[in-house]
């Protein structure tokens, strides 16, 4: 039942092809990336496929390189200094680590979400508004009012804090918080959002209302999101990673991963097995 | 495998298969008695029979509550998810298992003293002993996860038909020759029948040992070898 072999890859090398259960080109293509901090390496050979318009789950053992992975998709490894990233990864086919180009952008592109929600300590309304203007998306203040309260709206949040916009956006509750992130993250008319387990520090309630608020995005955006809550990677994913050890060890659709996965390592993750 | 970092929940799934095989057990020995009693005309043995029942069901119970108390506190995953859906899905079909003894034993009570004739007797006979092998050998192929061992009882469906749609045509020609022997011979049908029902259940066990071993549903179709519904009533009774 259990083949503990490597598992093949059969990626066309430009990643052109569509991941299976999806229709169009995949939205992120990984080939061959390798991490390293200082000498010690994080990710090895990593090839993976992210489909459009869907979510992706990573999962895997604490320090199994998932969170590493997700923020090379933004570059946001680029702060660590002793980081070292090989490979390639492109969306849409651009390289993302071309010289050319302007990582400002790429993470305009590539929103983020963290594991504890961190808005800035202004108003509700600035958490929303700050991007959209230091990327001139607005070119009025009416126009920043409706895009603040679109994203708020999109967030699942606009009902709960219209009144309170003005207030520090610090002051909400941790659910909300995480929520008004995420208005923060789509404000800025992003492709891709990668979370990085947005619900570890949220209790079940809030956590429910995330879960939700990721079905309905997916419509629009690439999601991609770390998590340690198996159950959530069920629920929310149409395809799902494993990560083990700096290795992407199995990657198929969620339902595969969770009922019958192929490799050993991931059925003793997923089962509660590891020691 | 190996075993789970919670030591409790290797716990709570050995004791859910320490129940499946005690019903098992129970549900295959009441099959067994009940043939033996239909056939030795022993109603005391019938009517411990029908007592046995209640703890079979009692057992089913018990394996159901379990079962869902593990899903809910552990929300197992992969194997363990299909290993616990399976417990219940084969408590439900040993549950029948049990039933379907339990009203061959009454039967027995029904038909008294009227004596059968020898060739009927041994020929429920052997369609118990087929279906009682087929029970024990899947309840062992499902402990020991022998994936070979659960297909091979699945497709010995077959014979177990076969040996059903015999019994059938014998039992057509002795009501055709002595309409006197009409009400025995449709109890003895009925019991006939209970049989290769049971063995539907191993089938189905089969199927479900398959399902927690490989991860995957068994698709084909079984193996079927029931014709008695093709025996046309105008059946002549063999000359003599």
């Amino acid at each position: 039942m259990i083949v503990d072999a490597p598992v093949q890859h059969a990626f066309s090398r430009d990643g052109a092809t569509a991941v299976s259960g999806f229709a169009g080109p995949p939205k992120v293509v990984a080939r061959d990336v390798n991490v390293y901090y200082g000498e010690k390496q994080a990710l090895k050979d990593v090839n993976v496929d992210i489909p459009d318009k869907g979510v992706m789950a990573f999962i895997g053992p604490s320090g199994c390189g998932k969170s590493t992975f997700l923020r090379c998709i933004n570059r946001m490894n680029d702060t660590i200094p002793s980081c070292r990233v090989e490979g390639k990864i492109t969306i849409d086919g651009r390289d993302i680590y071309d010289r050319a180009l302007d990582v400002v952008q790429l993470r305009a592109r590539v929103g983020m979400v963290f594991q504890k929600p961190n808005p800035f300590p202004k108003s509700v309304f600035e958490n929303v508004a700050y991007g959209p203007r230091i990327h001139g998306l607005a070119n009025t203040k009416s126009e920043l009012a409706d895009i603040v309260t679109v994203s708020l709206q999109r967030a699942g949040l606009l009902e709960e804090v219209k009144d309170r916009l003005n207030d520090p956006g610090t002051g909400l509750s941790g659910g909300q918080q995480q929520r008004l992130c995420i208005a923060r993250a789509i404000a800025v008319e992003p492709e891709i959002i990668l979370m990085d387990e947005p619900c570890s520090a949220l209790d079940p309630i809030a956590t429910a209302k995330i879960e939700e608020l990721i079905d309905e995005l997916k419509a629009d955006y690439t999601i991609v999101i770390v998590t340690h809550n198996m159950q959530q990677a069920a629920r929310v994913s149409q395809r799902t990673a494993f990560f083990h050890l700096g290795n992407l060890v199995e990657e198929a659709p969620t339902g595969v991963i969770f009922n019958n996965p192929k490799d050993k390592r991931t059925q003793d993750y997923i089962t509660g097995r590891f020691g | 495998m190996s075993p789970h970092t919670v030591s409790a929940f290797d716990a709570d799934l050995k004791t859910l298969a320490a129940l499946i095989a005690d019903m098992g057990g129970r549900a295959g020995r009441a099959l067994t008695e009940a043939t033996r009693a239909l056939i030795e005309r022993d109603a005391q043995l019938a009517q411990q029979v029908i007592a046995s029942d209640r703890g079979i069901d009692l057992l089913q119970h018990q394996i159901e509550e379990r079962a869902v108390a593990t899903l809910a506190r552990r929300q197992p995953m992969a194997v363990d998810l299909r290993e616990i859906v399976s417990t219940m899905r084969i408590a439900g079909d040993l549950e029948r298992v049990g039933d379907l003894a339990k009203n061959v034993a009454k039967r027995v009570i029904a038909i008294g003293d009227l004596p059968s004739p020898s060739t009927l007797a041994a020929g429920l006979a052997t369609l118990s002993r087929q279906v009682g092998r087929q029970l024990s050998v899947v309840l062992k192929a499902y402990a020991e996860r022998d994936d070979a061992a659960a297909l091979q009882v699945w497709k010995a469906d077959g014979a177990i038909d076969a040996l059903f749609t015999s019994l059938f045509r014998e039992l057509l020609t002795y009501m055709m020759e002595d309409p006197r022997s009409i009400g025995f011979c449709a109890h003895l049908l009925f019991c006939a029948k209970n049989l290769e029902r049971a063995g539907d259940h191993a089938t189905n066990i089969a199927e479900t040992a398959h399902y927690v071993i490989a991860g995957e549903i068994l698709a084909a179709e079984r193996p079927k070898a029931d014709e008695s519904i093709a025996v046309a009533p105008s059946m002549r009774p063999p000359r003599t």
